[in-house]
């Protein structure tokens, strides 16, 4: 037999067994609650009269509908009535049933696929679920983690348990050095517009290879977070000296003789050599330049060198037909270079970049330098209360306000903008999110997902440049 | 979750790849409690010139009369083709809940992202995947000026155009099954209950760290 793949390994640790419709059930570890996906799973829940299975593998904070400012008021800091009465649902579910939650005035409460990793909540070789697609980013800790919907979210409360098919396993291997300047998001931005948005549906991508390894949690977490973006619903990382590191000491994360025992069991979760996938592809790092999007899929991505495609000159009709329409909602006009798109906002933040490696590197290139003045906002939101507290006791939140920027509090903000961050029609975004969707940071709004560093390059010049030349 | 064995109705041809999940749905409508209230709202963005919010009727906003949902031969459609990778990004399965409040029963596509598929499965609305080839034909078909009416027999796993031919699809058997007798997902799982406990407890004694946390947390 061929060895296992990590992915292989985490799946066969969790197979309680076959539903009669063929499908596996699949034992959940951990799983993760916000306010916008749960309520109705709650409600059923109690529609039909039964009961969470287990209280402690729960955790809930609020983030998507949260404010930014004005955190000291709680609840009634939240002006929208609608998100508001969410926000007081889960606080009453979690009450009601015992769940372990980080309230809006929790110092610890933030972007739930922060809080996780940061809590040790998140630990290597768990299956972990949350209604939320970017729940992959765990995978950063060889943990098998995915989104859900709703009627799910209300299984898992239920079952422990999730039911699914088996996906298939896509390799993502990495070699060489990243230049000064190029990071993590760089990476998967530009995996995605290699595979395309599509390319790994039905598949989990394991991040493999000497880039990977050299790459810090946070850079691991980024990777995973958007693997979704290239289609698959989870994406993992092996467990090296940097994953027990990150995890040791956090305070959901074993400790004693407990972290002996887990340790050597997480010292295996590794892909098995002769491991086969189902499909690969590789990138060379060396080579790699900061990537920005210029279209409303995560695949419609170039290097900061290149230029905004031109439909005349691509022979496929469909592609040509996409690229014309992306371009219209953008604003764009062909073979525009990416250095003259000019921008309106700046967002620094989300689960994809909100995290103190994120904020540091953002703020080694804002330092002694000013926004620039035809930005009409540049926002720093961090991904949780800790990274906030610690931003500010490094001296970053000092460095982003003294340069013009807003410094938040914790939350989605305007990665989806359901929140009161949000862009105008028509406004052009450097964002270091995971999605350039229509309308996805504000109605009519125009998204470049950009690195935490390309983003702070582009709030200094009030255009895009290459981050390279401000190091 | 009712039954689904044959429905019937127009088909709405929605041509254009990647459609999001945020473009289903948008986020505003997101902040609901409910799982109803979401039809009105399906394709907002698209569907209307104007912005919405929660709150805001669709009578007192401006219709993009461009947008093929708001063409009169398409009123009433139950079936919705569409494009490659239908329903990627955002988990939100409110963009079922959306699609199937508006009227639709099927999407028909060359593929699914994967979270949506499985919601669709959640929720009883059926999602067909054929070649790229007969989805080409589809649309032709759809697009003139009387629009395409189809029937679909799901346990024949046939789709029938009015009048004319026949296009078999593949699905898996056993989620077809679910999909035919309305199964309940949560109780056909509650019926492993004692495997679920059993598994349990070879996982806490195998792996103790993940059970209890709550009062490591305390305890620190």
């Amino acid at each position: 037999m061929t060895g296992k793949t990590l992915y292989d390994k985490v799946w066969d640790a969790h197979v309680v067994g076959e539903r009669e419709d063929g499908q596996t059930i699949l034992y959940i570890d951990q799983h993760l609650l916000h306010e916008v996906t749960s309520p109705q799973a709650f409600a059923g829940l109690e529609q039909a009269g039964r009961k969470p299975w287990r209280i402690d593998a729960n955790l809930a904070t609020p983030d998507h509908n949260v404010p930014t400012q004005g955190r000291e008021l709680g609840i009634a800091g939240i002006a929208d009535e609608v998100a508001r009465e969410q926000v007081i649902a889960l606080d009453s579910n979690c009450r009601r049933y015992g769940i372990t939650q980080f309230d809006i005035l929790d110092p610890r409460q933030g972007i739930v696929h922060v809080v996780g990793p940061e809590q040790g909540a998140t630990l290597p070789g768990m299956t972990i679920v949350c209604g939320d697609s970017h729940t992959s980013t765990h995978g950063a800790f060889a943990a098998l983690a995915q989104g859900i919907g709703t009627s799910d979210v209300e299984h898992v409360l239920t079952t422990q348990t999730l039911v699914q098919t088996k996906a298939a396993n896509f390799s993502v291997q990495v070699e060489g050095r990243l230049q000064p300047g190029v990071g993590a998001k760089d990476l998967v931005l530009a995996m995605i517009g290699m595979i395309g948005t599509a390319g790994a549906t039905g598949h989990t991508i394991e991040y493999r290879g000497e880039t990977i390894g050299e790459l810090s949690m946070e850079g691991r977490m980024t990777l995973c977070n958007m693997a979704i973006e290239g289609g698959a619903r989870a994406g993992m990382v092996a467990v090296d000296d940097k994953t027990l590191e990150y995890v040791a000491g956090r305070p959901f994360a074993p400790s004693g003789e407990q972290w002996q025992m887990a340790e050597t069991y997480w010292r295996g979760l590794v892909c098995d050599p002769g491991a086969e996938f189902d499909q690969s592809v590789s990138l060379a790092a060396d080579a790699l330049v900061p990537q920005v999007t210029w279209g409303t899929s995560p695949e419609m991505v170039t290097g900061i060198d290149g230029a905004v495609p031109n439909p005349a000159s691509t022979a496929d009709p469909l592609a040509a037909e996409a690229i014309a329409y992306a371009l219209e909602y953008m604003g764009l006009r062909p073979d525009q270079p990416m250095t003259e798109i000019q921008l309106d906002r700046v967002f620094i933040g989300s689960c994809t970049n909100s995290r103190i490696e994120d904020l540091r590197s953002a703020a080694a290139i804002v330092k002694g330098r000013k926004i620039a003045k035809s930005l009409k906002q540049a926002l720093v939101v961090p991904g949780s209360g800790l990274v906030k507290a610690q931003a500010e006791r490094e001296g970053l939140a000092e460095i982003f306000l003294a340069a013009g920027f807003e410094w938040r509090a914790a939350g989605c903000s305007m990665c989806l903008a359901m929140n009161p961050d949000r862009l105008l029609p028509g406004e052009h975004c450097a964002s270091t999110s995971n999605r350039n969707f229509e309308g996805r940071q504000g109605y009519g709004g125009r998204t470049h997902l950009v690195s935490p560093a390309m983003a702070a390059a582009a709030a200094v010049n009030g255009h895009f440049v290459d981050v390279r030349e401000l190091l | 979750m009712k039954a689904f064995t044959n429905e019937q109705g127009a088909v709405l041809p929605l041509d254009r790849a990647n459609v999001d999940t945020d473009q289903i749905i948008p986020k505003q409508y997101l902040k609901s409690l409910r799982r109803t209230g979401f039809g009105a709202n399906l394709f907002d963005a698209w569907r209307f010139l104007d912005e919405g919010d929660i709150g805001v009727t669709p009578n007192e906003r401006q219709l993009n009369h461009e947008f093929v949902l708001n063409e009169p031969r398409y009123q009433g459609a139950r079936f919705l083709l569409a494009r490659d990778n239908f329903g990627c990004g955002s988990s939100r399965e409110h963009a079922v809940w959306a699609l199937q409040e508006f009227g639709f029963c099927c999407v028909i596509a060359p593929s699914f992202a994967d979270i949506f598929l499985s919601n669709c499965f959640k929720n009883g609305l059926l999602p067909i995947v054929l070649k790229t080839e007969t989805i080409d034909e589809l649309f032709l078909l759809a697009q003139e000026e009387q629009a395409l009416e189809l029937s679909v027999d799901l346990p024949a796993q046939t789709l029938c155009l009015t009048g004319g031919r026949t296009f078999e699809f593949a699905i898996d058997a056993n989620r077809k099954r679910t999909l035919v007798e309305g199964l309940d997902d949560i109780g056909m799982t509650l019926a492993h209950a004692a495997a679920i406990e059993a598994f349990e407890t070879g996982h806490r004694r195998a792996m103790p760290w993940l059970f209890d946390k709550g009062r490591a947390l305390e305890e620190k």
